[in-house]
């Protein structure tokens, strides 16, 4: 049972992790130097041995603590889940530990959150991009990146070389996305910024 | 001059030279376009003669930074794209991402539109595992399953039209409710559908099930263990297959599968057959569901009647009162506002156990929105999975995995 007992003794002792109040599911921040222990902790003696999903939440740029690394175990003899909130201490070169030693379910969870945020996490195995391709410059999800995405070259330098082509940013006017009331699209979106086509200029060819 | 006897025994050699063979080892890239894969998955594989020593699988292929979108746009309009995820059970998808929603919100959903997403999600489930057999079984070398299985996937995918509009891009979720209450006369069709549906299975399994070939490819390969499932994260039928015994519907209750009895199939070796025949169990239970949700089908609304905020009315009211018009409209230009804080919900889809975690600052646009893909975690045991057996039970140990690629990279 997950009540306050059981908060209480998991306190207990462990200064590096305080208790978040959240309606869902019991929500703790941990440093990230206690992560890798307190996670076999969590593993080996309170049976919440089932990593489901490792992801980040980028705050923006003028946060404190920018990078905030979230962690969902499931407990299947609680049958309840935890969140683990872990704050990246640098904001220009974000840096954990892994945690793929204790499940080796995160050892994927983290080269995506790699791929996508630029958090790099110490120790793990094969620290790479798995949904960009290898030498793509940028992190996706960090709020900085436009919706559009930025211009690059084609993965492939031998059909570039061919063809000349480069990844283009896409188009973004006509699109789903969010505008709020006044005209113009690019203005209202500005992370969406297209200047090549607004509503006063046509549709590049 | 004496003779030195020395004994051979022949039935090793086989497995000496596998186990000692020095050959060169050789590269082989399968995908990320090729029918073993099931879509966009690619392997690089290390081979030494027919035994597979390294799997590394690239992924990828098929990114489309669903998440990047979802932070771009309102809840409703992001709905379209959960049809995108697991496109075999797109229903399913649908409600899950919309229970998300209203977890944060604090919605309390009229009992009617609890029980039509049930029903449409065993729908899916049925639709999704139809396919996984049929195409498992080609998999394994046999076609007629798949004809059969398809066949019937066909009858649901004519249901789901009558139902949504569309047959494969369903979108019928909304926040607070479902898009339309469920057409006259359509539950009726649904229960002619699954009472004939375990004729259909029977057949299969008088394919499959017995069939000294499919037993031969699938026994005893791509075996996972208890503990391995659990620590690669797998879920669903992959996991149960392992003889973990964890489905969301039973151990956190959602949208009223509480209400309902059904048995949750476990396998005990966890390897390619388990995990066929616990999805063969799963269509029997999710008829037993669809069956009871019909019977019991409230009355009343199919949204939630008291969330102003988040539900646009009804059109007929929208075109008369004032009071609805601007609802509708604020509802249609702002999106569905949504108190800020985070969330969690895992919904027990056909592939596995898919997650949302829902960040909001507020507003009708979510902060961050990721998509906890069941394939993408399940996919990562292959390349523990993979070394030691041949080349060719990579096709059925992919077969069996039942993975989409649409979620896995989302």
């Amino acid at each position: 049972m997950i009540d306050d007992d059981f908060v209480k003794a998991l306190l207990e002792g462990r200064d590096f992790i305080s208790v978040k109040h959240r309606d869902d599911c019991l929500t703790l921040d941990c440093l990230p130097d206690s992560l890798i222990g307190f996670c076999k902790h969590l593993r080996d003696d309170q049976t919440f041995d089932l990593l489901v999903d490792l992801t980040a939440v980028d705050h923006g740029e003028e946060a404190d603590s920018r990078f905030q690394v979230v962690l969902h175990l499931y407990s299947l003899i609680h049958k309840s889940y935890l969140r683990l909130h872990v704050a990246c201490p640098d904001n220009q070169s974000p840096c954990i530990p892994s945690i793929s030693s204790v499940f080796p379910a995160a050892n994927w969870h983290e080269r995506e959150t790699f791929d996508m945020f630029g958090i790099k996490f110490s120790d793990h195995p094969n620290l790479k991009r798995i949904l960009m391709w290898d030498d793509y410059p940028y992190f996706p999800l960090r709020k900085e990146f436009p919706l559009a995405g930025i211009e690059v070259p084609l993965p492939a330098a031998d059909v570039a070389e061919v063809t000349g082509a480069d990844v283009d940013p896409a188009p973004m006017m006509g699109g789903p996305f969010v505008a709020s009331g006044n005209g113009r699209m690019s203005e209202a979106e500005p992370r969406a910024k297209d200047e090549s086509w607004t509503e006063e200029s046509e549709k590049p060819l | 001059m004496s003779t030195t006897v020395k004994e051979v025994q022949i039935g090793d050699v086989g497995a000496q030279a596998a186990a000692h063979a020095d050959g060169e080892r050789m590269s082989l890239n399968v995908g990320p376009s090729h029918p073993t894969t099931h879509g966009v998955l690619r392997l690089l594989m290390e081979l030494d003669g027919d035994f597979i020593t390294r799997c590394e699988p690239v992924l990828g292929y098929l990114h489309r930074g669903d998440e990047k979108i979802a932070e771009n746009m309102t809840y409703n309009q992001f709905v379209p794209y959960t049809d995108r995820l697991d496109y075999l059970a797109p229903l399913a998808n649908n409600v899950a991402y919309a229970i998300t929603v209203e977890k944060l919100a604090g919605i309390k959903l009229p009992e009617r539109c609890e029980a039509i997403r049930v029903l449409v999600c065993e729908m899916a489930r049925i639709s999704s595992h139809l396919l996984g057999m049929g195409v498992f079984g080609m998999d394994a070398g046999a076609w007629t399953p798949f004809m059969y299985t398809f066949t019937e996937r066909e009858k649901l995918y004519t249901l789901f039209e009558e139902l949504t509009g569309a047959r494969f891009t369903t979108s019928y979720t909304r926040i607070g409710g479902v898009a339309r209450d469920l057409p006259e006369g359509w539950m009726p069709k649904v229960e002619k559908f699954v009472d004939e549906l375990p004729k259909a299975i029977d057949e299969v399994e008088k394919l499959l099930t017995r069939n000294r070939i499919f037993l031969d490819r699938t026994e005893g390969i791509g075996t996972i263990s208890k503990e391995d499932a659990i620590a690669y994260g797998l879920t669903g039928p992959n996991l149960r297959a392992s003889g973990v015994d964890l489905d969301l519907r039973k151990d956190k209750p959602y949208s009223g599968y509480e209400k309902y009895e059904f048995d949750v199939p476990i396998g005990t070796k966890g390897d390619c057959y388990d995990r066929y025949l616990v999805r063969i169990e799963e269509v029997r239970q999710s008829i037993l569901i669809v069956k009871q949700v019909i019977a019991s089908m409230p009355g009343g609304l199919w949204y939630a009647d008291d969330a102003k905020k988040i539900f646009a009315p009804p059109k007929e009211k929208v075109m008369t009162s004032m009071e609805e018009l601007i609802q509708n409209f604020m509802i249609v230009t702002e999106g569905p506002q949504v108190p800020a804080g985070e969330t969690y919900f895992e919904a027990e889809n056909p592939k596995g156990a898919l997650g949302f975690y829902l960040v909001s600052r507020g507003g009708g646009v979510p902060y961050r929105l990721k998509i906890r893909a069941p394939s993408f975690c399940n996919l990562s045991i292959l390349e523990k999975l993979v070394p030691g057996h041949m080349l060719s039970d990579i096709t059925v140990i992919l077969g069996s995995l039942d993975f989409v690629m649409g979620e896995c990279d989302r």
